[in-house]
Order: structure tokens, then C-alpha cells, then sequence
């Protein structure tokens, strides 16, 4: 293929700040195309923030952000083209109520493709097979269970047949018995060869599919290793002592 | 159902007891009577007519000015808020002759009763309107927007699409409120000659002098299409619901 050392989402010394409070400090992260990179770290690190930068859900104020060479101060047709290609599953789901599982698909490949409506049908049906759960098409999300509704948000946002996928601790609000299968859906989309960045303690999950793993403190990045190097000798203390706690239950 | 009965009731016990009633001026087996009934609840279609016309208008102006309230831009803010309080200052009848009276003096435009009605209780249930679709749509989580921003939805079809059907199904109530004190207030309008129940009760008692009957007649007439109208809004109410929750 291409020019691997061309990245596809490129952090350069972003800051960013909530009032005079520093929530990014000087945050520098390549991640190429394809790649599975997994972030983890303390409560309040940034994690969140971070990668809600990536797709303009919030918006940094020093540095540059770049997706496939398309910054933010591209302004609002910028945003566009980068929300275009970033798709992103939430902790809590973010289902829409209001609409049945296939509705919530269609909405995005209708309004924002333009696809014609047969079309979109297809496509989400295409996709909520992918996430195992095509019987479920004409419920309301309230009538599934909350591993059920996380696929359903995962096939939501890949009816926008995006370049990228961004997870924000997707399992955490999930009963436990539910977590696999949620996971299982990821794992194969990794395989599939989607770029993903996952916030996430499923620390199992990131062993078998992230390329990089980041650990973030305070605003900043304080590691970045391949999940071997970083799970046996990680190099700061932080990091030791964040895996211990982690890794003990 | 059982409260339009029970009303019905104790409109035979008030008038078999007393012999200050005199219902012949709207007894329906009589020719005048039956004439002076007709004319009482002929006022019923402007009372309707203008309720409703002014309800979707002020419903409509009442969204385009909760919105730019929602806005994170400061002057659109204060647009909302300053319309807010400044329309909701203004006492409806004092409105309603401004608008009848006023306003063709200032533009030069000749406007009929009903269109004055019309606008002034428009413009004067807007600002409730806009009160209450802000608080509606403030009621929504922030999530919901988020999943509308990572699908690529444009603000309107956020808006239209995601935010505005369930922040409508949580103000349903509020808005069937709105139209129950709408078709109160209508009565505000009799005094620009607008044909409506209260006007036609107004010219009846002039007439026939029987102002205890012909006005009870006008509270009934009130009562019922009120009740009638929040059953409706209560049907829908759970119909919406249902439609959610199956
Ligand atoms: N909208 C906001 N306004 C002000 N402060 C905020 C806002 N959002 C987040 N913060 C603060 O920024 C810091 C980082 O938040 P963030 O949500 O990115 O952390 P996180 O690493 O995702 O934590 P968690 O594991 O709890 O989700 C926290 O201290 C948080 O309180
Ligand atoms: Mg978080």
C-alpha cells in the first residue's frame, strides 16, 4: 500500500482547556491508517476529551489536529469532512428513543449520505447482521438489553461506512455478562482492518487487538508502547502502579 | 365523560329551583328560543377558527424564537429573551385593540377582526410558546446531540429529526395547556366585534334582556368545548407515549 509513515489522525501539541482549567497539556499522538490504538489511564485524565477532539466534539485551543490532512481550522466545512469519516460509540449508548433499531441506522445514511431510502435499508440490515442482531430491526431501544443497544450504536455508526471508529469506554455502562459480546464485535472489526482508538479498561481487549497503547495522567500522554513492552515493563511509575490497580481484580 | 354529565346535571337542578330562571329565551321547542340557541352556538366556528389558527401560528413563531435562545451566540440570546419579556409584559386585550386600532395606523394596511385577533393572540401566546419548547428542548441530554454530530446530521436535521420529536412528546401537555387558555382568551376579541360565542352571548343579552341565562348558556358552551378539547390532548398524550414505550 501507501506511505506508512503518512498518518491519519496527527496530534501536534494540542492543548486544550475547560476555563482556566488545562484538560490537554501538549499532546502529541500519530496514528496511521489501520492501526488499533487503545488509551487508558486514571479518572479525569483526559481520555475522553481527547478523543472528542478528533471528531470537533470539543474543540482545542493550541496545536494542530489533522484527519487525513484536514485540520480544524478548516473551518466548518472542515469539521464536516472530518465528522464524515469518524464514527463514534459512546459509554452511554446515545440511542435515539424516539426511533425503532432500524430508524436509528437509516437517519445518518438518509440525511447526511443522501442514500436513497431502499438503500439505506439495505445497508443497515447489512450492518446490524454484522453486530449479530438482525431480528432486532423494527424494536425501540428500550426493548433491548444494554449489550444489545451498544451494538446497535456500533452499527449506527458504521452505516456511515466511516475511515475511522472512536470508542469511549463502550463497555462500562454494561451489565458484565453483556461486555463480551460487545467486545467480540470489536475485536472483529479491528480484524477487519478499521483504524480504531478505544478508550478503555478492558485490558484483555486491548492485549488481543491494540497495535499502540497510550497511557494518559492529568492531561498528558505518559506512555506510548506496543502492548507487549507496555504490559510487561512499563517505564514510569504511574503507569506501573495504574496496571497494578487495574490488573489486580 | 362522567364530569360533562355531572354538569349537565347541575344545570337542571340550578334552573328547576328557582323562579328567577327564565329559560324560554333558549327553549329549543320554541321557534325564538330555537333561533336565539342556534345563534348562541353559532359563535362556536370563530371561537374554533381563531383558537386554532392563532395556536399553530404562535406555536410556529413560538419555535423560531426558542431557538436562536438556545444559541451559544450572545446576541441571538438576547433577541430570544428580550421578545420573551417584552410580549409577555403586554396584557392580551391591551394587545388586541393595539393591533385592531394601532397597527393599520402605522402601516397603512386595513386588517380585518379576525386577523387582528389572530395576531395579537399569536403574538401573545408566543412568548409562552418559546418558553416552553426552550425548557422542552433543554430537558433533552447531550448525548443525543453528540450521536446527531458523529452521524454527520446538519443542525436542522438534528433539530428536526432527533431533538425536536422528543422534546414535543415531553411538552404535549404544556402545549395542550396553551390551547385550552388560548380558546379562553379568544373571548378577549368580542370587543372588536369579532362574531364569536362571547360576542354573539354580548348582542343576545342586549336583545332579551335574559343575561343570568344567556350567559350561563356561554359558560356551558366554554365548559364543554375545553373539556372536550383536553380528553383530545390526553388521547394523544398517551398515543405518543405508547408509540415510545410499546
Ligand atoms: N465540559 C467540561 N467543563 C469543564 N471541565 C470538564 C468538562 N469536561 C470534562 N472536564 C474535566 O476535564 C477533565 C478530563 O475529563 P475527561 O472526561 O476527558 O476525563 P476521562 O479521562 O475521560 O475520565 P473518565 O475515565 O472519568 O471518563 C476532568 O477533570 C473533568 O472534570
Ligand atoms: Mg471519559
Amino acid at each position: 500500500m501507501g506511505d506508512v509513515a503518512e498518518p491519519i489522525i496527527r496530534f501536534a501539541g494540542v492543548e486544550k482547556f475547560f476555563g482556566s482549567f488545562q484538560v490537554l497539556k501538549n499532546i502529541s499522538l500519530d496514528v496511521s491508517l489501520g492501526e488499533r490504538v487503545v488509551i487508558c489511564g486514571p479518572s479525569g485524565s483526559g481520555k475522553s476529551t481527547l478523543i472528542r477532539c478528533i471528531n470537533g466534539l470539543e474543540q482545542h485551543q493550541g496545536g494542530t489536529l489533522s484527519v487525513e490532512g484536514v485540520t480544524h481550522e478548516d473551518g466548518r466545512k472542515g469539521l464536516d469532512e472530518i465528522r464524515s469519516r469518524v464514527g463514534m460509540v459512546f459509554q452511554q449508548f446515545n440511542l435515539f428513543p424516539h426511533l425503532t433499531v432500524i430508524e436509528n441506522l437509516m437517519l445518518g445514511p438518509t440525511r447526511a449520505r443522501k442514500l436513497p431510502k431502499e438503500e439505506a435499508r439495505e445497508l443497515a440490515l447489512r450492518y446490524l447482521e454484522r453486530v449479530r442482531i438482525p431480528e432486532q430491526a423494527d424494536k425501540y431501544p428500550r426493548q433491548l438489553s444494554g449489550g444489545q443497544q451498544q451494538r446497535v450504536a456500533i452499527a449506527r455508526s458504521l452505516c456511515m461506512e466511516p475511515k475511522i471508529m472512536l470508542f469511549d469506554e463502550p463497555t462500562s455502562a454494561l451489565d458484565p455478562e453483556m461486555i463480551n459480546e460487545v467486545l467480540d464485535v470489536m475485536v472483529e472489526l479491528a480484524e477487519s482492518g478499521m483504524t480504531m482508538i478505544c478508550v478503555t479498561h478492558e485490558m484483555g481487549f486491548a492485549r488481543r487487538v491494540a497495535d499502540k497503547m497510550v497511557f494518559m495522567d492529568h492531561g498528558e500522554i505518559v506512555e506510548v508502547a506496543d502492548p507487549e513492552t507496555f504490559f510487561n515493563t512499563p517505564k514510569s511509575q504511574r503507569c506501573q502502579d495504574f496496571l497494578q490497580q487495574i490488573l489486580q481484580h | 365523560m362522567f364530569r360533562v354529565a355531572l354538569c349537565l346535571l347541575l344545570m337542571t337542578l340550578v334552573s328547576g329551583c328557582s323562579d328567577k330562571w327564565g329559560w324560554y329565551v333558549v327553549n329549543p321547542t320554541t321557534t325564538s328560543g330555537a333561533v336565539n340557541l342556534n345563534f348562541l352556538i353559532s359563535g362556536l366556528y370563530y371561537t374554533i377558527l381563531l383558537s386554532v389558527t392563532a395556536i399553530v401560528i404562535s406555536v410556529v413563531v413560538g419555535l423560531l424564537v426558542a431557538l436562536p435562545g438556545l444559541s451559544s451566540k450572545r446576541p441571538l440570546r438576547m433577541f430570544s429573551r428580550t421578545y420573551v419579556e417584552v410580549v409577555r409584559a403586554v396584557p392580551i386585550l391591551v394587545l388586541i385593540l393595539w393591533v385592531y386600532y394601532g397597527l393599520p395606523q402605522l402601516s397603512g394596511l386595513t386588517i380585518t377582526v379576525f386577523w387582528a385577533g389572530v395576531i395579537a393572540l399569536a403574538l401573545s401566546d408566543s412568548a409562552f410558546e418559546a418558553e416552553i419548547f426552550r425548557a422542552g428542548i433543554q430537558s433533552i441530554a447531550k448525548g443525543q446531540y453528540e450521536a446527531a454530530h458523529s452521524i454527520s446530521l446538519s443542525y436542522a436535521d438534528t433539530m428536526r429529526f432527533v431533538i425536536l420529536p422528543q422534546a414535543i412528546r415531553r411538552i404535549l401537555p404544556a402545549l395542550g395547556n396553551q390551547l385550552v387558555y388560548m380558546l379562553k382568551m379568544s373571548s378577549l376579541v368580542s370587543v372588536i366585534g369579532m362574531q364569536e360565542l362571547t360576542r354573539k352571548a354580548n348582542e343576545l343579552v342586549v336583545s332579551e334582556y335574559r343575561p343570568l341565562e344567556i350567559y350561563t348558556i356561554l359558560v356551558l358552551e366554554y365548559l364543554v368545548l375545553i373539556l372536550i378539547v383536553s380528553a383530545g390532548v390526553r388521547w394523544l398524550e398517551r398515543r405518543m407515549q405508547s408509540d415510545e414505550r410499546n
